[in-house]
C-alpha cells in the first residue's frame, strides 16, 4: 500500500511493538505528529517539558523493562537537547531509539531555521545513527535502528528524518528480516576458551566474580547465582549490576570501587582470579590501575570485544553473551568450597560494612535504609547523580535486577526524575522512587508537569543538604574545605571565605510549594522520627509526591578510595 | 610500530566522518588515509596508516570493527603485501638545474607531467621509502609544492 513517510513511521513503530513514545513536537516533525494523533489509541504519547526529559524517560522505560525505549524531537534545538540523554544511554549500553525531524532535504546544509547537523552532533554519543534521504529507505532504516539498539551490546540509535521525507509517499514494505552485512554480534563464547576458563576457576583458591550491566542486559541473574553458588565465589556487583544478585546472600559483596564496599575492594586486591562478566573495568571501579588486583589472573567475559584488555590486560577473554557463556561454563566447572577465602572476606565485611552514624540527626543514609526496609527491596529506585546516588547504591537493597536505575558511566545529574517517570509508565504496578539531591532534581524539575498531568505516581525523595554535596565533599577532603560554588541557596553562592558550610535560611526553591504549584503533593521532613511515617504515608498516596528531607548538610559518602589511589587505600571515615 | 590497515566499508555518506571521529575522540593519530570505491560500488576501501604501541593498535582495530558500517578489516603487519603512494612534486627548475633533475627523475622512473620556464611537475608512484628517497634528492633544488595520495595497499597472492 502507498503510504507517506509519517504513516510508515507509525506502521513501523506498531510492528516494533512500541507502546509509549516520549517527546515534544516542533516545526520539522509536524507530519509525524499528525499521524501520532491518529494512532493515539495504540501508542501512548507522553508530552514532556524538555527533550532531555523525553530521552531519559525512554531510557528509564528501557532499563526497567529491557525493551527499547523510544523518543522523538524536532530538528535543531530539539535534537540538541536530546544529546545528554543519548550520551547517558550510550555510556550505560541502554537500548533507546530516538527520532528527530530535520529540515527538508533541499535545505540541509543551508543553515536553515532550526537546522543542526544532528547525525554529526550525535555520532559520538550513539551506537549508530541514520539520516534518511529517501522515503523508500525509511521502513528498513527504522527496522535496522531497533535491531541495532537491542542486539549485541545494546545502545542508543538515532534516526533523523527530513520533513519532506515524512510527507513523501512510497509503497510500504515491512522488511521481515534484518541482515546487515557489517554487523553480526557474537553471542556464543568460544568453547575452547570456556574450557580453559573452567580449568582456571577449578584451580583458583581465592576467586572473585566481578559482574556489571552485561548481566542485566542479557538477563543472566539466575545463571549467575547458580555459578556463584557452584564455585562458591563471592560476587561484587558494579553500580550497573545492583540487584542482579540477591541481597543478603552470603556471597554478595555489593558494589566495588570508589564508594564501594570495603570487603569488595579488599577482595580485588587479594584474590588470585577475577572472573569479570559484562563489566568494563571502569576507572571508578579499579582505582589506580597499576596497583589493581596485583595477585590476580583475569578472565573477562563480554559481548563487546572493545571492552576486553582496554584498561586491564586480560589473561583469558571470551567474547559472547553473558547468559550463554555462563550456561556453558556451568557444565565444566567443579563444585567448590572456598571456605578459607570466604572467612577472610567476612572478616573484612565485619570490620567495615556500609554504615553511618546512628544518632538523632536526620542522616540521608537512614532515609534510604528505611526505603529499603519499607519497600522490601521490591520498589524500582532511580537515582540522580552525586552523594544521593552513592548512598542509594550502598543502602538500597533491590531484590531483583532492573530495580536500581542510575546514570553510571556519564553521571548525568537530572537523569533520575524523568527516568523514574519512564520506569513507572512501563511498570504501573510497581512502586517507583526517585532518590534525588536538591541539586540534581532541579536539572529536570520541569517534568513535574509531565508526571502530574499524566497522573504518574512516582515518589521523589529529595535528600536536601542545601548544596552540591559530592562536590562539597571533595572540596572538604581535597581542597581544605574551601567551598567554592556549592551552596544552592545563598545570595552570593558560598565562597572560600566561609570556613564552614551552614544551611541558608532561604529556601530557593521551596520544594513543597513548588510541588504544590505543579499540582503534586509536597511534604517536608526535618526530623528523624518522622521519616518512617512520612514514607509509609507517601507511598499510599496515588499521586506524584515530593518529599523534601532537610538532611545533615556536611554528611559524607564513605568509604572512599580517593581518585588515583589503589583500592586498598580506602578511607573509611575522616580523621 | 607503523601499521597499514585496510578496511572495507559501506560506501555511504558519513562513513568517513565516523572513522575520523573515532580517531579524533580517542586521540589516535592517522599518518595517512586514502579512500576509493572497490569493484563493488556499494563498498569502499580505506587504507589507514597509523602508528602506536600494540595495545593502542589493538584497541583502534577493535573500535573500527565495532563501527556498524565497517565490513572487514585487515592489518597488513606481518602480512606480505604491496604498498603504493602517488606523489606530485612541483620543483624549481631553471636552465642550469633542469638536466640534473631530469636525470634523477629518470633514475627513479618518475615522470615529468608538466613543464614551464621555472618549475617542473614530477609524478612518481612507489612505496614510502622510494618516495622519501626521491624527496631527499630533489629537496636541494627547492620543492614548491607537494601532494600525496596516501598509502594504498593490497595483500600478495590469492
Amino acid at each position: 500500500m502507498i503510504k507517506t513517510g509519517a504513516e510508515i513511521f507509525i506502521e513501523c513503530l506498531l510492528k516494533e511493538n512500541v507502546k509509549v513514545l516520549f517527546g515534544i513536537p516542533g516545526g520539522q516533525v509536524l507530519p509525524i505528529f499528525d499521524k501520532i494523533f491518529d494512532a493515539r489509541d495504540k501508542i501512548k504519547f507522553v508530552l514532556t517539558r524538555h527533550e532531555q526529559g523525553a530521552g531519559h524517560m525512554a531510557d528509564g522505560y528501557a532499563r526497567s523493562t529491557g525493551d527499547v525505549g523510544v523518543c522523538i524531537a524536532t530538528s535543531g534545538p530539539g535534537a540538541a537537547n536530546l544529546t545528554t540523554a543519548l550520551a547517558t544511554a550510550n555510556m550505560d549500553s541502554i537500548p533507546v531509539v530516538a527520532f528527530t525531524g530535520q529540515v527538508v532535504t533541499t535545505l540541509i546544509g543551508n543553515d536553515a531555521f532550526q537546522e543542526a547537523d544532528t547525525t554529526g552532533i550525535t555520532r559520538p554519543v550513539t551506537k549508530h545513527n541514520f539520516l534518511v534521504k529517501d522515503v523508500k529507505d525509511l521502513a528498513r532504516t527504522i527496522r535496522e535502528a531497533f535491531y541495532i539498539a537491542k542486539t549485541g551490546r545494546p545502545g542508543p540509535v538515532l534516526v533523523d528524518i527530513p520533513a519532506d521525507i515524512q510527507r513523501a509517499t512510497t509503497e510500504f514494505v515491512w522488511p521481515e528480516k534484518v541482515d546487515i552485512r557489517s554487523y553480526k554480534p557474537v553471542y556464543s563464547g568460544h568453547i575452547g576458551q570456556i574450557k580453559k576458563v573452567a580449568d582456571m576457576i577449578n584451580s583458583a583458591k581465592q576467586p572473585l566474580l566481578y559482574v556489571g550491566g552485561g548481566i542485566v542486559s542479557s538477563d543472566a541473574s539466575t545463571e549467575l547465582l547458580k555459578l556463584a553458588e557452584k564455585i562458591h565465589t563471592p560476587v561484587t556487583t558494579t553500580l550497573m549490576a545492583i540487584g542482579c544478585f540477591p541481597p543478603d546472600h552470603p556471597l554478595n559483596l555489593y558494589m566495588p570501587g570508589m564508594h564501594g564496599n570495603y570487603a569488595a575492594n579488599h577482595a580485588f586486591q587479594n584474590c588470585d582470579l577475577i572472573i569479570a562478566i559484562g563489566a568494563r573495568f571502569d576507572d571508578r571501579v579499579t582505582g589506580k590501575l597499576s596497583a589493581f588486583a596485583p595477585k590476580a589472573k583475569i578472565i573477562h567475559i563480554d559481548i563487546d570485544p572493545t571492552s576486553i584488555s582496554k584498561n586491564v590486560m586480560v589473561d583469558i577473554p571470551i567474547v559472547g553473551d553473558a547468559k550463554n557463556v555462563i550456561t556453558e561454563l556451568l557444565k565444566y566447572v567443579n563444585k567448590k568450597n572456598n571456605k578459607d577465602w570466604l572467612k577472610k572476606i567476612s572478616e573484612w565485611q565485619k570490620a567495615n560494612p556500609f554504615s553511618y552514624k546512628k544518632d538523632n540527626k536526620l542522616r540521608p543514609q537512614y532515609i534510604i535504609d528505611k526505603i529499603s526496609e519499607i519497600t522490601k527491596g521490591e520498589a524500582i529506585v532511580v537515582t540522580e547523580v552525586g552523594q544521593n546516588q552513592m548512598w542509594s547504591a550502598q543502602f538500597y537493597k533491590p531484590k531483583y535486577p532492573r530495580h536500581f536505575l542510575s546514570s553510571g558511566g556519564l553521571g548525568t545529574m537530572g537523569y533520575g526524575f524523568p527516568a523514574a517517570i519512564g520506569a513507572k509508565i512501563a511498570n504501573p504496578k510497581k512502586t517507583v522512587i526517585d532518590i534525588a539531591g536538591d541539586g540534581s532534581i532541579q536539572m529536570n524539575i520541569q517534568e513535574l508537569a509531565t508526571a502530574v498531568l499524566n497522573n504518574i505516581n512516582v515518589k521523589i525523595v529529595i535528600l536536601n543538604n542545601n548544596c552540591l554535596g559530592m562536590v562539597r565533599q571533595w572540596q572538604e577532603m581535597f581542597y581544605k574545605k574551601r567551598y567554592s560554588a556549592v551552596c544552592l541557596a545563598k545570595p552570593n553562592g558560598c565562597l572560600a571565605s566561609e570556613l564552614s558550610f551552614k544551611r541558608s535560611p532561604l529556601m530557593i526553591p521551596d520544594f513543597v510549594k513548588l510541588a504544590e504549584a505543579y499540582g503534586a503533593v509536597g511534604i517536608r521532613v526535618t526530623k528523624k522520627e518522622d521519616v518512617e511515617n512520612t514514607l509509609i504515608k507517601a507511598l499510599k498516596i496515588e499521586k506524584t509526591v515530593v518529599m523534601d528531607f532537610l538532611v545533615e548538610e556536611e554528611e559524607n559518602v564513605f568509604p572512599m578510595v580517593p581518585a588515583g589511589a589503589a583500592l586498598d587505600e580506602i578511607i573509611t571515615s575522616l580523621a | 610500530m607503523r601499521h597499514t590497515i585496510s578496511v572495507l566499508v559501506e560506501n555511504k555518506s558519513g562513513v568517513l566522518a565516523r572513522i575520523a571521529t573515532l580517531f579524533a575522540a580517542r586521540g589516535y593519530n592517522i599518518d595517512s588515509l586514502s579512500v576509493g570505491e572497490t569493484d563493488d560500488p556499494s563498498i569502499s576501501r580505506m587504507t589507514i596508516v597509523v602508528r602506536g604501541d600494540e595495545k593502542i593498535l589493538e584497541q583502534v582495530e577493535k573500535q573500527l570493527n565495532k563501527l556498524i558500517d565497517i565490513i572487514k578489516l585487515n592489518d597488513f603487519l606481518n602480512v606480505e603485501h604491496v604498498e603504493r603512494d602517488l606523489v606530485l612534486l612541483k620543483v624549481k627548475a631553471d636552465k642550469s638545474t633542469r638536466n640534473e633533475i631530469l636525470q634523477i627523475v629518470d633514475i627513479f622512473r618518475a615522470k615529468i607531467v608538466d613543464v614551464s620556464t621555472n618549475v617542473l611537475i614530477i609524478e612518481m608512484t612507489g612505496d614510502e621509502e622510494k618516495i622519501q628517497a626521491l624527496l631527499n634528492m630533489l629537496k636541494p633544488f627547492g620543492i614548491k609544492e607537494m601532494a600525496r595520495t596516501g598509502i594504498i595497499a593490497m595483500a600478495r597472492g590469492g
